[in-house]
């Protein structure tokens, strides 16, 4: 609790005791005057506020509205109400501060991976500098306990890390030299020596940070909505009060000004709209809050909302329904060795971060020599050619190598084939499997568990392999044989097809699909940490590789929009109700003030829950 | 040009509402919006906002006196 929060509750527990103390059989006047300094004490502030305000033309400043409401009733004798309307008044401010300083804490707790410092070997020492004046390719220090400062490659040392930060995952992870770390991680046991391979700015922890603390800008359609509404109905209700006030007894001919003067003061007393325009934004924020728990970040409300509606789930096939680790399973060479056609296949391949270019580095087990590589042509989706040492080369898939002349026979091994020529003649072929993930099933049939009508798998593979996967994920649909720009393409048919329904969400992993991450009505990038183009393109970015965080998410989100939804049928019913009975005479201060007050303190109870969302994930 | 400023002191949830729409409909402002969460003003204009700024500063000042624009 802050300072003028705490200065605030002494005053309201002062000020309920003077109030209270009111009630005793004291002579009238010693009742009286123990009334009006609980009323200053309290309400000081407000009544000056109010003042400052309504001179600079905030005439429905609620502030002045409570200050008027008070007025009135004190001028009806209404003393201990009107107290009341300014204490409860108060008790509901300090319960709003309290409320949103806690959530702002527990999302800035969660956000605190910022690293502060990093240690830098230059010469022979070690120097520690802030984290922005590290460059590329020098060595970082990391000791246990440190958070890492810059994504980089352990090039000595081994240890765990601690990467809850960044994925959710409580496991900690083994690293060793050659691994690759990223910056936010907390270097749990051995002392790591780090080769940079981004600046800070471009490293993971800022690229998170910039992402989370920019979320909460784009607003769901229901915050525009409340913030409209509020607009329309605190003049709305103070016009009705003072039409209630002195149309009625003038037009009845009773001018019994005090009947509906008194009226007048309980519409006054609900006029300000704090309950909907406070917790709305706080149950959103809690949702955001709690999906980055989950190692879910979503770049904003809107998306959140959207989220909620999904309709058809769209997969991207590599690296996201299938591990992306891919490995060379069998060398089918034609009209040349094993051991040469390896050679040139990871060499064609030497500049292609495709997870297939790099599972045949890995096989060829050397560093290709970049020296022999010249004229490197590529066709994202089809293949690749280049010049390697005096060999024409080009590698792709079969109808790449049969579009450039070549007599390629087709290989029926299960897996993805990359053809090979050789100067104009068919130097056979590699065969690379990929598997799917442990909890793709799982993850397709909780979707539907969640309402989602319709799965889709896309990818660039042959139809014998796609249909493995699908079926094997329990994939509603699948497309094969895609190119990059026939994605955009079938996901532009399915926003066509459920535009009645629903959402469109693409599940991809950032490489090669930031056109369908962006055309899609929300684009999710899946194990995105690190890429700066996933990160860029989507609008959701799940830290983990786990597609099971997809239902999760939707779970988070649903819940999230019920708990808005929920508050805000909740606190219009209840103050539309008491304006009713207020009006028809039924409803007294007290009332008002309780369904003031207590309306706004559940909300905001109710709100809180979003930010606990992140135990169903 | 779209720029994110800090709001400091921003004290209550209807004032932010109250902020954000006026800022909606300065001349000039393609889209504004205050997250009273994160107390975060983000303007999108047309030219530079640094011409319209003292007009902004005005409407912060007349809803909420002591919150501050922080660059």
């Amino acid at each position: 609790m802050n300072k003028s929060l705490k200065k605030l509750l002494k005053k309201i527990i002062f000020a309920a005791m003077l109030f209270l103390a009111g009630f005793l059989p004291l002579p009238q006047i010693w009742q009286l005057l123990l009334f009006i300094a609980s009323y200053l004490l309290v309400g000081s502030g407000i009544i000056l506020k109010a003042l400052r305000n309504f001179f600079k033309g905030q005439i429905f400043d609620e502030n002045f509205l409570m200050t008027l409401a008070t007025f009135g009733a004190f001028a009806l004798g209404e003393y201990s109400e009107a107290v009341a309307v300014m204490l409860f008044f108060q008790i509901g401010e300090f319960f709003q501060s309290y409320a949103v300083n806690q959530s702002r804490k527990s999302i800035a707790a969660l956000m605190d991976i910022r690293p502060d410092y990093a240690n830098v070997r230059r010469g022979k020492k070690v120097v520690t500098v802030s984290p922005e004046e590290v460059k590329i390719g020098e060595a970082i220090v990391i000791r246990p306990g440190e958070r890492i400062p810059l994504d980089g490659t352990v090039i000595k040392g081994a240890s765990t890390l601690d990467t809850a930060a960044l994925t959710g995952e409580s496991l900690p992870r083994d690293v060793a030299a050659g691994d690759e770390v990223l910056s936010g991680c907390i270097n749990l046991t051995g002392v790591l020596e780090v080769k940079t391979a981004k600046e800070f700015a471009a490293s993971t922890v800022s690229q998170i940070l910039d992402l989370v603390e920019n979320a909460s800008s784009q607003k769901a359609g229901i915050e525009n909505f409340i913030t409209r509404f509020a607009r329309f109905y605190t003049p709305a209700v103070v016009i009705i009060a003072a039409l209630l006030a002195f149309v009625p007894p003038l037009a009845l001919g009773t001018f019994d000004f005090r009947d509906w003067g008194y009226r007048a003061i309980t519409f006054l007393v609900i006029s300000c709209p704090c309950a909907l325009v406070i917790s709305i934004p706080l149950s959103f924020f809690g949702g955001l809050g709690a999906a980055s728990r989950c190692g879910i970040l979503i770049k904003g409300s809107n998306y959140l909302e959207a989220l909620a509606k999904a309709h058809t789930v769209v997969f991207d096939k590599t690296g996201t329904l299938t591990k992306g680790l891919f490995k060379v399973s069998k060398i089918c060479p034609e009209n040349i060795s094993k051991a040469e056609l390896l050679r040139l296949a990871a060499h064609i391949e030497a500049l292609s971060k495709h997870p297939i270019a790099l599972s045949i580095r890995e096989a060829y087990g050397q560093e290709p020599d970049m020296t022999v590589i010249s004229s490197v042509k590529e066709l994202p989706g089809k293949g690749i050619s280049a010049v390697i040492g005096a060999d024409n080369v080009a590698a792709g898939n079969l109808k790449f190598i049969q579009s450039l002349g070549i007599a390629a026979k087709e290989n029926h091994t299960a897996g993805t084939a990359v053809y090979f020529a050789v100067n104009q003649k068919y130097a056979g072929c590699i065969i690379i499997e990929d598997e799917i993930r442990e909890d793709a099933a799982a993850a397709v049939s909780a979707l539907k568990t969640e309402g989602v009508s319709q799965t889709v798998m896309l990818t660039g593979d042959r139809n014998d392999i796609g249909k493995k996967i699908a079926s094997a994920a329990g994939i509603d649909k699948y497309f094969a044989n895609l190119l990059p720009a026939g994605k955009v393409q079938k996901i532009e048919e399915l926003l066509k097809q459920s535009a009645d329904f629903g959402k469109v969400i693409f599940v991809g992993d950032g490489i090669n699909d930031a056109p369908v991450l962006a055309r899609s009505d929300i684009g999710i990038a899946m194990g995105g940490i690190g890429s700066d183009a996933a990160i860029e393109a989507a609008d959701i970015v799940i830290m983990t590789d786990e597609p099971s965080k997809i239902p999760s998410a939707i779970r988070i989100a649903r819940k999230t929009l019920r708990i808005a939804k929920e508050n805000i049928i909740f606190a219009l019913g209840v103050k539309f109700l008491v304006l009713g009975l207020g009006a028809a005479g039924y409803a007294s201060i007290w009332a008002a003030v309780f369904a003031d007050v207590g309306v706004s303190v559940i909300a905001i109870l109710n709100a809180a829950r979003a930010l606990r969302l992140n135990k169903s994930c | 040009m779209k720029k994110t400023y800090k709001l400091e002191n921003l004290d209550c949830a209807n004032c932010a509402a109250k902020i954000e729409n006026a800022i909606k409909e300065t001349e000039g402002v393609v889209n504004a919006s205050v997250s009273f969460m994160t107390q975060k003003l983000t303007i999108e204009t047309e030219a530079d906002i640094d011409e319209i700024m003292a007009k902004i500063k005005k409407i912060i000042h007349a809803v909420e006196p002591d919150c501050e624009i922080i660059f």
